[in-house]
């Protein structure tokens, strides 16, 4: 056996080219879009039914969410056990999802199943009725599992921030026991007629589909489906950001406290955005992060700690998240704030920069696993539309920026004194 | 249907390699043969606290996971009761640095001091975030010695207290490494952009030297069969009860396995499964109620979980769990149903296909427990299962005597207010 040298690292390459699929795109007369993602070997198929969310309004906060998750509880012709049955019978799976911007209906299916799958979709986006006691049943439960999350200090610390940054809109809610026992069923029924909509959806398809599938999928949501008589008012109010920057919740029996520390911040569209993602990196966005490195295999403070950029339609926010040894708490603080600062004024090693960059590419590499994951990068631009070029400007900024543009935008961009800082637990 | 070869290495390194060209990416999987249930009683959440040592350096390479980052690649690691599994995704053409890293520190760790005392504040800290600093995070800490008396399963991964760990000596680590970690206690999967020829030359090249080590060869007492009911009742500062009934079962490769899991999916999978819709929708009893099997290699536990309303006793839950798992005992599960939870099945296992990373895990597994094919046959063995042996197995799990129930008592905490304060920057 020839000998080897472990202490020297095998050679490596950089990564060229990252390659992504791009959709078939066709309009349905009744103005819903489809976008089709045809690859792989699975007999299987992701279609998702995305609809913008309607227009916050404080009076009735929860309406987008409680009619996307009521979805499956019931329509004129199937009741919540039935629709249940008809899915789990061709081994489908059925999911509701409400986010921020945009509700969305996912349904899992093998190719062989679609024509007894979609048409249980299309009753739910045509003829969801909200029955009164499955609205009640979704009250009390949602109330019961609110109570366990107030219990939880990132939960808590979760809210309150982006209550903070967000303020009175969709992305500042934080639900109360109260804001679910006034649901009224009307209100539900009336929102869902404006939102559910085929003007206002996205279809995305992902999976092996033969054209005899797509067929039956743009038939059955063309023809049967049309719009109501009101146009969904998909808009959003301005964001005003809490005065007070500073939230402290005492838990005397904490064991850890939860930090949230950060500060609204530039979105995907503004051209600095890939820019500060590199330097997010460097800073909490990955393991061998400076973060990471200090407070965990250092200090040995946490299990875990890490920052983000939220790059929202209306907005965004920088933020470190973590949770730290209730003992530990103000030193922890201490720490994130000089970390923060030595961003500001030394520049980033070239050594720390070149693994940062690659170990980027290698992540946005890796995050293209299957099929599914391509319509995923597709959602992500096209929801804030953008083009394709953002994925090659992205590729290049990464490998380009240097040290002195990232303090720059560091300095441009971080100012502790002036973040939100939300504490739960001991300070 | 998942393809690969396999080989083994002189040394004893099993190796399976899955190509799947579509992706540009590879997965390298090491499953070393050692959980929790390999640990002393004195010195429990060890096998996890190594997990973490292995992230501190090898014996030549400093830093695992700096130069893994640099080509791109990441990774990660989980404990379980059974196993420890560790993972590398990175781009294929850089699939060496993998073996280079892997092979090192299954040669041997740096063993450093600062590496063992951080490691060890980290998993204090895991442990209160997990475990002890949320709503019914001691559950398992309470259940699992309920359910064994004897085998070491009566612990849970993370270890009995926080105490074990604080105690870890780096003599206990080093021990721990030539017992468990070396080629014959191993399993490596490569899958992805790969082909068999460069894998073997890999292996051999980076493993191949590596010292076979002495064979671990486990005699953990087995748990007697349960024949008493038991209960513990906790008062805790949580919102709302929570009723907790765990069984013992049967092992992973015992020949009913395969109903008992459909058992569970009859009672509990999506929204069509008997608890949800009848004990959340038409009764109204719970406001969730869930019921899983632990799939453990030796004999392993049914747990039926639920958060009564708030207007509902203890005993009126306990009893509505109790008349569904009645139910199952007395009549066969209609055809109709039996079929939906064996499509439902069918459909996962082609959907786990999408994943690599899912892949390599399973292949592993499987090669664990006696044959990485055997995961081509799961399907078959689902389908296979008729009425009639759930059913038995049914009345076989589900007895009184064979239960062991810890009911959460609800000890109202004051929601707290957030409140403008001083906070000092």
């Amino acid at each position: 056996m020839t000998n080897i040298d472990r202490t020297l690292a095998p050679d490596f390459k950089a990564i060229d080219n990252i390659t992504l699929l791009r959709p078939e795109r066709q309009k349905l007369h009744n103005g819903c879009n489809v976008f089709c993602f045809n690859s792989g070997d699975q007999e299987l198929v992701r279609i998702e039914w995305i609809f913008g969310n309607l227009r916050f309004k404080p009076a009735k906060p929860m309406l987008n969410m409680a009619v996307n998750t009521m979805l499956t509880e019931g329509t004129s012709t199937l009741n919540a056990a039935q629709i249940a049955d008809k899915i789990d019978f061709y081994g489908a799976f059925l999911q509701v999802e409400y986010g921020y911007e945009n509700s969305t209906v996912t349904l899992y299916s093998l190719n062989k199943h679609l024509h007894h799958t979609l048409p249980v979709i299309l009753d739910l986006l045509t003829n969801s009725t909200f029955p009164e006691k499955e609205l009640e049943t979704f009250k009390r439960n949602q109330q019961q599992k609110l109570q366990v999350s107030l219990q939880k200090n990132d939960f808590i610390a979760r809210r309150d921030f982006n209550k903070a940054v967000y303020g009175d809109t969709i992305y500042g809610l934080g639900a109360t026991l109260d804001n679910y026992k006034s649901l009224q069923r009307d209100d539900l029924v009336a929102h869902y007629k404006e939102m559910y909509q085929p003007a206002n959806c996205t279809i995305v398809i992902a999976g092996k589909i033969e054209p005899e599938a797509l067929a039956l999928i743009t038939d059955t949501f063309d023809k049967n489906w049309v719009n109501g008589p009101t146009a969904a008012d998909t808009t959003q109010p301005d964001i005003q950001p809490a005065t007070e920057l500073l939230y402290f919740t005492e838990k005397p029996d904490a064991l850890q406290s939860a930090i949230r520390i950060g500060t609204p911040i530039i979105n995907r569209n503004h051209p600095d955005f890939q820019q500060l993602q590199v330097l997010n990196t460097v800073f909490g966005g990955y393991f061998g992060s400076r973060l990471m490195a200090n407070i965990r295999e250092d200090k040995g403070y946490t299990y875990g700690i890490g920052s983000g950029l939220s790059s929202l339609k209306q907005g965004g926010a920088f933020f470190i998240a973590t949770e730290v040894g209730a003992d530990v708490c103000k030193a922890a603080v201490t720490e994130i704030e000089k970390e923060l600062n030595l961003l500001k004024t030394e520049l980033i090693p070239n050594e720390e920069l070149a693994l940062v960059r690659n170990y980027m590419l290698g992540s946005l590499l890796g995050s293209l696993e299957n099929v599914f994951s391509h319509a995923d990068k597709f959602k992500s631009i096209y929801f804030a539309g953008l083009d394709y070029d953002y994925y090659d400007r992205y590729a290049a900024t990464v490998k380009s920026v240097d040290s002195a543009k990232l303090l720059e935008l560091a300095n441009k961009y971080f100012h502790f004194a002036q973040f939100y800082k939300v504490i739960v637990g001991k300070y | 249907m998942v393809k690969f070869n396999r080989f083994t290495l002189d040394n004893g390194l099993r190796v399976i390699v899955h190509e799947d060209n579509t992706t540009p990416m590879a997965v390298l999987n090491i499953l070393y043969d050692v959980g929790a249930r390999d640990e002393d009683a004195d010195q429990t959440g060890f096998a996890h606290l190594f997990e973490h040592l292995m992230f501190g350096g090898s014996v030549n390479i400093p830093s695992y996971d700096e130069p893994l980052q640099r080509v791109g690649g990441e990774n990660n690691a989980f404990t379980s009761n059974d196993i420890t599994n560790y993972y590398i995704t990175l781009p294929s053409a850089n699939i060496e640095t993998a073996f280079w890293l892997e092979s090192d520190r299954m040669l041997s760790l740096a063993f450093s001091e600062k590496s063992l005392e951080v490691q060890r504040n980290v998993v204090i800290e895991e442990f209160k975030q997990r475990y002890l600093n949320q709503p019914y995070g001691d559950v398992w800490l309470k259940l699992r010695p309920l359910v064994y008396k004897k085998h070491s399963y009566r612990w849970a991964t993370i270890g009995k207290t926080i105490k074990h760990i604080e105690d870890a000596r780096i003599e206990d680590v080093k021990a721990f490494f030539k017992k468990h970690y070396n080629p014959q206690n191993a399993i490596m999967v490569v899958g992805g952009d790969v082909n068999l020829e460069q894998v073997k030359q890999l292996a051999e090249k980076w493993f191949g030297s590596i010292p076979a080590g002495e064979k671990y060869h486990r005699n953990l007492p087995q748990e007697p069969e349960q024949h008493e009911e038991r209960r513990e009742t906790v008062t805790a500062k949580v919102p709302l009860n929570d009723v907790y009934i765990a069984f013992q079962m049967g092992a992973r490769l015992d020949e009913d396995y395969y109903a008992v899991e459909l058992l569970s999916d009859v009672l509990s999978r999506g929204h069509s499964s008997r608890l949800y819709r009848s004990l959340v929708q038409d009764k109204q009893i719970f406001s969730e109620v869930h019921a899983y099997i632990t799939s453990s290699l030796d004999k392993g536990m049914f747990v039926l979980e639920g958060k009564p309303l708030e207007n509902v006793s203890i005993e009126q839950a306990e009893a509505a769990l109790w008349e569904e798992l009645e139910k199952v005992k007395s009549e066969e599960i209609p055809a109709d149903e039996l079929t939906k939870v064996q499509n439902k099945t069918e459909s996962t296992m082609v959907f786990s296909e999408m994943s690599l990373l899912d892949k390599a895990m399973n292949l592993a597994s499987f090669e664990l427990l006696g044959d990485a094919d055997m995961l081509n046959q799961e399907t078959e063995k689902y389908l296979a299962v008729t009425s009639g042996q759930i059913k038995e197995a049914a009345n076989k799990i589900f007895r009184k005597d064979n239960s062991s129930t810890l009911i959460y008592l609800a000890e109202k905490a004051p929601v707290a207010e957030t409140a403008f304060s001083e906070l000092e920057n």
